[in-house]
């Protein structure tokens, strides 16, 4: 396939997925979701909380992530991320636990701006999670 | 000489010591085979990581502004060294290598007369510190608690060191660590992980030219306190893989050498039960002949 490109995701214990012809992938970058295709130019960004959708032919697969750092280089996007776990097969305990915990931090009073920006981004994608 | 019910009781001794030293070696393996799985498993992450930065921060132009986690501060006075050793004790010279790397570095600081800070991950490293550097220690953390070396307790190092560095409290910081070679060799390690060294620039990567979303210098300021913690987990990994190759060893060494213990004390046995058995015969037939 001539429209595709490498992916690969890390965290810090193990590769955590690694596909070598992907269509598409859509990333919640920092500053807005961001959709990368084949001979995107060379990018590196921030992810903030939410879901990476990886296209792959008619396939979708979603992915949670709560934070990283995106490189596209070479037609090769690498991600790296310290939470990442799969949305079909995630326990709906560990969900409500983290979403329950995220609830949490952003009701303390000594949360920067930034910083309660992304809770609040996180909890709104884990509550959609949640719904589903 | 010691009486035969001594001997046998040093052979079971030993043959016990011998038993517990083999299960250990047994257990060490298993837990090498983990942990080196997972130091082999975290080494793309800090690898990336680093390449990332590195392609940062040979784009940033402007190098007086770059963040201070970066160029350090400016100045080379206080000396931070995270040691990392081991929980346990009974792996070889695990925890001694990483301790003499430590010294001789913390020696080469004092006599440049600079100012030196400790903090001691792990507790056999406070243990064989505490003696001649007990002042210069200012933190000592320990996770007996966690099984296996995960990332969540090596970004709470991570935190504890930018926190120190952000009140100025030091300039540079160094860690020190054993870098998993093999079974057999462990290398202890000096890395300097404040201000960051980048002069090992790859001349070709430096030539992309990257967009950025954000800008770089908020890019680089979010990236190089994580990019602190992923060090320490690689050097936690190694560590971790390390210590059990070298207890495995030990352990290997131990009841080897237990065994030859068993054989020599039970041909010493031999011989004096042997020895009993011909006195006692001389004595009877010697009175049976004086009849």
């Amino acid at each position: 396939m001539s429209e595709s490109f490498k992916l690969e995701i890390v965290n810090p214990e193990s590769s955590f997925l690694s596909k070598d012809s992907v269509s598409e992938v859509v990333v919640p970058a920092f500053e807005g979701e961001m959709g990368i295709l084949k001979n995107h130019v060379s990018i590196i960004s921030f992810l903030k909380p939410g879901i990476v959708r990886v296209f792959e032919g008619s396939n979708e697969e979603n992915y949670y992530v709560d934070d990283g750092i995106l490189e596209f280089k070479n037609n090769c996007l690498s991600i790296l991320t310290s939470n990442i776990f799969d949305v079909k097969k995630v326990d709906k305990n560990v969900l409500k636990d983290t979403l329950s915990k995220a609830e949490q931090d952003s009701q303390k009073n000594d949360v920067s701006d930034q910083k309660k920006y992304l809770l609040d981004q996180k909890i709104e994608v884990l509550r959609s999670l949640n719904l589903n | 000489m010691a009486s035969l019910d001594d001997l046998k009781k040093r052979i079971s001794s030993v043959k016990s010591t011998q038993k517990i030293t083999k299960a250990m070696k047994m257990v060490a393996a298993s837990k090498l085979r983990r942990a080196q799985e997972s130091a082999e498993k975290g080494r793309p992450y800090s690898d990336k990581m680093n390449n990332i930065i590195l392609n940062l921060s040979s784009s940033v132009t402007d190098k007086e502004n770059s963040p201070k986690l970066l160029i350090g501060s400016g100045e080379d006075k206080v000396h931070l060294c995270v040691v990392m050793t081991s929980d346990r004790g009974l792996c070889g010279g695990f925890n001694t290598n990483i301790i003499k790397k430590a010294k001789s570095f913390f020696q080469k600081i004092s006599k440049n007369g600079k100012t030196l800070k400790i903090i001691t991950v792990g507790s056999k490293g406070y243990d064989q510190l505490k003696r001649s550097f007990k002042d210069n220690i200012i933190e000592k953390i320990s996770f007996k608690d966690s099984k296996y070396a995960n990332y969540f307790d090596a970004d709470k190092v991570g935190k504890i060191i930018i926190d120190k560095f952000e009140k100025n409290e030091f300039d540079v910081c160094t860690i020190f660590y054993n870098q998993f070679k093999n079974v057999i060799t462990q290398v202890p390690q000096e890395q300097q992980i404040i201000p960051l060294k980048t002069n090992n620039i790859d001349k070709n990567s430096s030539e992309d030219n990257y967009e950025f979303e954000p800008e770089e210098d908020e890019i680089l300021n979010n990236l190089l306190p994580k990019n602190i913690s992923t060090q320490i987990f690689r050097a936690m990994l190694e560590n971790s893989a390390s210590e059990q190759g070298s207890r495995m060893s030990a352990m290997d060494n131990a009841t080897r050498n237990a065994g030859e213990m068993v054989d020599k004390l039970t041909i010493q046995y031999n011989r004096s039960r042997q020895a009993a058995i011909t006195k006692e015969l001389i004595e009877i037939i010697s009175g049976a002949e004086s009849l």
